[in-house]
């Protein structure tokens, strides 16, 4: 570990080291002095001034992400005291009296604080562009991670083994008693299943697409229920091609059937409807189910598939994507998703 | 009644499962006669109650009342003593997807049955069934063996996925709401927990509180030495029971040290109570 904590600042050492070196060959190039004496001053400087950020941004910067713009205020600070540190520390070394002559000639100070203070911004620059892209990459991993992640989880939950092996049961009856049925079915379970799987790998389709897939999961779930589903889907033709992520509302019409409608004796209706208002995209699930489940619908609650359907709108919309739970008038639940519409 | 013409009763929402349930146990078991096919437990229970019949096949997952619900509250109603005393009927638990250990099932009183059905399978449990009908001197055994293994399932019915996974802290006060103020009730101060409706009242010797956390939640953070369960809804503080009476009907209560309510205490854990 200390390795690699050293690693960086033996890095930004060497950086300075160069610069100081190249800024006294240089002004050696330019006036008359010493080559020798201009390498102690501008390493005596230069390092004084390194040192100094160095111990600021220790001191004063542990998010990097936020607090960046501190090293505005702490460069030409610790520019101007580096400069004058370190122009005592060379006047020791040599034993001259370069301090005492910055004093008595301002302008010939000012221009050699200029040049320092451009030094300083160099080094500045490069700390802060390989911190960003340090972050950056940060970010495109947890990122990646969160993706692999949520894919995972939508695979688990569209593919419940509760669901899959009703279905199936179901499946095996009616190839004996119905085949034509049979096939419709089998039909709407590989839609289902391939929608799933496709679902977990690409980041958007078309709402026409969502409501298809939400059409093979209300149809597999009217077979095994009955006469206890009824349901409708309603999408207006001109938001057909709007794009939301794959199996947006998938979660919503299951925690519907399966908190709201499974365990009503008598069953009931769930409504799943679209419209635009302004810029705005309204999607809404409505059953007649049980009722609201306050666990489900306290804030931050993570009941079923609900917190990765708030992930999901958080990745894709940020804070411009709501979600709301509310109780429906005549028992049941209102779920509603706002997001801004693609024009 | 009759080992010739056995009944059976199919406790089963997906209306098709229950209709090809049927058509399986026509070709497997001619002999066997479904006097009844529902879609929900309490159905389950009140038909059962009314038919009698031999062998129950009770889906786990149904609407209202769980499959297992159902069974409990089956076995808590049935007439085993008295001149209405029937035997218990053979259970079988079907279910999609098995939540609970399917060793648990093997070689006991309860079946169980894998959806989609298969015939193979099927056969098996008819085989096995078919024998548990036959010698009528077991059946007191074999009400106490189902009886035990309801509360091994309902041990295990965890919620799908709905519970935090890990270890639970123990519970050490119990906090309630009382207008705007909340109560820290010391755990050791409850003499019973019971569930009502959507709320659990906490009872002590002196008061009465109300809590939104679900029994559910609540017992697998207390201590099964010091609180018991004696219900599907009442968990009490042993140390607390004073003594436990038997009525004429074969109905078990316990009286407490210090409340005046007489609590039943279900058939289920009527095990615990026995004397030393």
């Amino acid at each position: 570990m200390p390795a690699l904590t050293l690693h960086p600042l033996l890095k930004h050492a060497l950086l300075a080291l160069g610069l100081n070196t190249f800024i006294a060959v240089a002004l050696s190039a330019m006036d008359q002095r010493h080559l020798l004496a201009n390498m102690v001053f501008s390493h005596c400087i230069g390092l004084s001034i390194w040192a100094q950020i160095e111990l600021a941004q220790f001191w004063l910067i542990s998010d990097w992400n936020h607090q960046w713009r501190r090293l505005v205020g702490i460069v030409p600070v610790a520019v101007v005291s580096g400069y004058l540190l370190g122009t005592l520390e060379a006047d020791w070394l040599l034993e001259t009296q370069s301090f005492d002559k910055l004093i008595a000639h301002p302008r010939e100070f000012m221009g050699l604080l200029t040049m320092s203070l451009g030094a300083g911004a160099v080094m500045t620059y490069f700390i802060l562009s390989r911190r960003q892209l340090a972050a950056e990459k940060q970010r495109a991993e947890k990122a990646l991670r969160q993706a692999a992640e949520s894919r995972l989880r939508l695979l688990e939950t569209q593919l419940e083994p509760h669901m899959l092996f009703n279905t199936l049961a179901n499946l095996r009856i009616l190839i004996a008693m119905n085949p034509a049925s049979a096939q419709t079915m089998l039909d709407h379970l590989i839609d289902y299943l391939r929608a799933t799987l496709s679902a977990s790998r690409s980041s958007v389709h078309t709402l026409q697409q969502e409501f298809d897939r939400l059409q093979d999961y209300l149809e597999l779930m009217a077979v095994r229920m009955g006469t206890r589903l009824q349901f409708t889907l309603h999408l207006p033709p001109e938001l057909a091609d709007q794009e939301v992520p794959p199996l947006l509302l998938q979660p919503l019409v299951e925690n519907s059937i399966h908190h709201g409608l499974e365990p009503k004796v008598e069953g009931g209706t769930v409504t799943v409807s679209a419209r635009a208002e302004g810029s705005l995209l309204h999607l809404e699930v409505i059953d007649t189910g049980l009722g609201l489940d306050p666990a489900l619908a306290a804030p931050g609650g993570n009941g079923f598939g609900l917190s990765q359907v708030r992930e999901r709108l958080a990745t894709v919309y940020g804070t411009a994507a709501t979600i709301n739970f509310v109780a429906g008038h005549a028992g049941g639940t209102i779920c509603s998703i706002t997001f801004p519409c693609k024009p | 009644m009759s080992l010739d013409t056995p009944t059976a009763l199919i406790a089963e929402d997906e209306p098709l499962l229950a209709h090809a349930l049927t058509i399986e146990l026509q070709t497997v078991w001619p002999a066997l006669r479904i006097v009844a096919t529902v879609g929900d437990g309490a159905s389950a229970v009140h038909q059962a109650l009314t038919l009698q019949p031999d062998v129950l096949f009770f889906d786990i997952r149904m609407p209202g009342m769980s499959g297992l619900e159902a069974a409990t509250e089956l076995a808590e109603r049935w007439p085993t003593d008295g001149p209405q005393a029937r035997r218990f009927p053979a259970l079988v638990f079907v279910t999609a997807y098995d939540h609970y250990a399917v060793q648990a099932f093997e070689a006991q009183a309860v079946d169980y049955l894998l959806k989609p059905l298969q015939t193979a399978r099927l056969q098996k449990t008819v085989e096995k069934l078919k024998l548990a009908l036959t010698p009528p001197a077991q059946s007191a055994m074999n009400f106490e063996a189902t009886l035990g293994q309801l509360r091994a399932l309902l041990g295990h019915a965890v919620p799908d996925g709905a519970l935090p996974q890990g270890t639970l802290e123990p519970l050490k006060v119990v906090q309630a709401n009382v207008g705007n103020a909340i109560h820290l009730v010391p755990v050791h101060d409850v003499v019973y927990f019971e569930a009502a409706d959507k709320y659990v009242r906490v009872l002590t010797a002196e008061r009465e509180y109300l809590i939104r956390t679900p029994l559910k939640e609540l017992l697998p953070r207390l201590d099964p030495q010091v609180f018991w369960q004696v219900h599907r809804g009442t968990l009490v503080q042993s140390t607390q029971i004073a003594k436990v009476l038997r009525d004429d009907a074969g109905k078990m209560h316990l009286s407490l040290r210090s409340r005046p309510e007489k609590l039943p205490i279900s058939r289920l854990y009527t095990h615990l109570f026995k004397a030393m």
